[in-house]
């Protein structure tokens, strides 16, 4: 298997078909296959953002993976609310504590801020038997987040690339029709981005943890 | 209908929409707005059809009336608490939901449910099924002008509604499952009633059978409308019955089973190779059987046991990454969890299967006649919940 040895890769434990799945897109891809991961049965590839578009004819094509499942993308800088329970009101005049911005990435490792994020799988080649599913990794660059479209390989890829774009500002080269799909179409902001503050949490404490009434007191004497 | 003249009729509508333009007296494209409060849209789903003639050239959903941010959400929930949130994405097979993620946080924590509660699960899971699925199966009826199958379907639908209710305390939201197991055991006496229920089950789908199949309406406004050919069906990610009414034999349960024991029982996958309106109801009708067949023997083979592994009273989830998706009433749901050891989510992706089956709206609408838009919608079967999230 020639699978480049990049930050992430465990080839150990792969099961012969994700093994053989890695190879076929190695030499389709080739350098651009940059990481890959095996755990519980599932394939995670981690692809060159700018060859995103030929990895999914290669999954198409070539895996024969024709259902796609989702796309979609992850922020990996943590939070710099955090995910306390702690409304503004909450703290010190001093402002919010400070937290660690240090970002970790998850299996298949990555380089960037922004992780685009696809799944497709293979649903007719093993009928009564497990498919081969590959998610699909991209680092995107973290000035003008960039992707090729993948209508052409999926068409359902066209909502999804929409949720991306308007959750994530992640742009997608070739898609004829950017446009909000669940927001109103002024709103600003990337709201699934993890620097995009979550109102209802800052602006009031959360109930669960003010609102817990004192244990009723023992009844005086004579009250009743 | 075969697909090549239904192509033909959709590129001869679109050609002839494109010429009006410079045909000065020829009437002009119309724009229809259907929705948001149409009673074949399950919630609050518009659809923007440019006509012409009865004819439709374009249709645009436009969703995110309902938008309710559950990934968001998610992010500053623990994990318990995220339950609550996805039992409301899907709200007529809410017990479903809530199994892909608890799936999938249990496997991160290498956590597995003892057999009992697995077995109690997949009772569950396939009662939010029926349950679900019922209403469909009436409703369809009434897009066509039929208003007496929907009775049949809220008067039957009912029954395994109290069966859900009496073990979980919750008609629609039951919020049951736990990370390592179930809430509680089955109630006394609950298996001998749910079998009744599923004889009950079987007769409300035999009686709609009667009912609609063969009907001459029925037959004419479903036959040949909203024609999906397998590879369009694939590449739009379409799951569940609208895929298998397109020929595509494959189903999660059988296919990809995770944590469940749907492998353990004997039963059958529906497949139908039309891929029309007519087609998904059969399909549709066809699993609500299956399931109440599969009900019986999952009750017949219910182990003992407990029904709670030995977790943590406080959760947390070990770093990493993990994807479960089941098969569920309205087709394949999954959930992307992203932990990095925290008492809550670090992102959760939620894949819902009606935001992929209503984005193959604007391919097979190009062309069909302004009724059989209702069918078609009506035949995809979405809730506008798991279409917003």
């Amino acid at each position: 298997m020639s699978a480049p040895d990049a930050n992430g890769t465990d080839g150990e434990a792969a099961d012969p078909r994700h093994a053989a799945a890695v190879a076929t897109l190695t030499e389709v891809l080739g350098e651009a296959v940059l990481g890959h991961h095996s755990e519980r049965g599932e394939l995670w590839v981690r692809v060159h953002h700018e060859a995103w578009q030929r990895a999914g004819y290669a999954l198409r094509d070539d895996l024969g993976c024709r259902w796609f499942d989702f796309l979609s993308a992850i922020d990996w800088l943590p939070s710099p609310f955090g995910r306390d329970m702690d409304a503004e009101q909450d703290w010190p005049s001093t402002g919010p504590p400070a937290r660690d911005t240090t970002i970790e990435h998850g299996v298949t490792g990555g380089g960037t801020r922004l992780q685009l994020l696809a799944r497709v799988q293979a649903v007719e080649d093993n009928p009564g038997g497990e498919n081969l599913a590959v998610t699909l990794k991209a680092d995107l660059p973290n000035e003008n987040p960039a992707a090729e479209t993948w209508i052409p390989v999926y068409a359902g890829a066209n909502w999804h690339e929409r949720e991306a774009w308007e959750m994530f500002g992640i742009a997608f080269i070739g898609h004829p029709d950017l446009r909000h799909i669940y927001l109103p179409g002024e709103f600003e902001g990337h709201p699934l981005r993890k620097d995009f503050p979550l109102l209802a949490r800052r602006v009031k404490p959360w109930p669960g943890l003010v609102d817990v009434e004192d244990m009723p007191e023992v009844a005086e004497e004579g009250s009743s | 209908m075969t697909v090549t003249e239904r192509e033909q009729r959709a590129f001869i509508a679109a050609a002839a929409a494109d010429a009006r333009v410079n045909v000065e007296l020829e009437t002009e494209g119309m724009t229809l707005n259907i929705g948001p409060q149409h009673p074949a849209t399950h919630g609050t789903l518009r659809i923007i059809a440019r006509l012409d003639g009865e004819q439709v050239v374009a249709a645009e959903p436009v969703m995110g009336y309902m938008h309710r941010g559950y990934e968001k959400l998610a992010e500053v929930r623990t994990y318990p608490q995220v339950t609550t949130l996805i039992n409301r994405i899907d709200w007529l097979g809410s017990f479903a939901n809530e199994v892909p993620f608890i799936l999938a946080a249990e496997q991160l924590m290498e956590v597995e449910a003892p057999p009992r509660a697995a077995w109690i699960r997949t009772v569950l899971f396939e009662l939010s099924r029926i349950a679900n699925i019922a209403l469909f199966l009436g409703d369809m009826g009434v897009q066509l002008g039929a208003l007496t199958p929907v009775f049949f379907a809220f008067r039957d639908r009912e029954f395994v509604l109290n069966q859900i209710e009496s073990v979980t305390g919750g008609r629609f939201h039951p919020n049951f499952d736990r990370i390592g197991g179930l809430k509680d055991d089955l109630p006394k006496g609950w298996i001998e009633e749910t079998r009744g229920v599923m004889v009950k089950m079987r007769n409300f789908c035999d009686e709609l059978e009667d009912l609609l199949m063969g009907n001459e309406i029925f037959e004419a406004r479903t036959r040949g409308v909203g024609v999906i050919p397998a590879d369009v069906a694939l590449s739009y990610g379409l799951s569940g019955a609208n895929l298998r009414a397109s020929g595509v034999d494959w189903d999660m349960r059988r296919d990809n089973p995770c944590g469940l024991v749907h492998d353990q029982l004997d039963w059958k996958v529906w497949t139908h190779p039309d891929g029309d309106s007519f087609a998904r109801y059969w399909v549709r009708l066809q699993e609500t059987r299956e399931a109440t067949y599969m009900v019986e023997q999952l009750l017949d083979g219910l182990p003992t046991g407990p029904v709670m592994a030995k977790v943590p009273v406080i959760i947390k989830v070990p770093a990493g990454e993990a994807y479960v998706a089941t098969e569920n009433p309205l087709g394949v749901m999954g959930y992307y969890v992203v932990s990095k050891g925290d008492l809550g989510p670090f992102r959760v992706k939620i894949r819902s299967a009606s935001f992929n089956n209503i984005s193959v709206t604007p391919w097979v609408m190009r062309g069909v006649y302004v009724p059989d838009v209702i069918t078609i919608l009506a035949s995809l079967y979405f809730i506008l919940g798991d279409i917003d999230r």
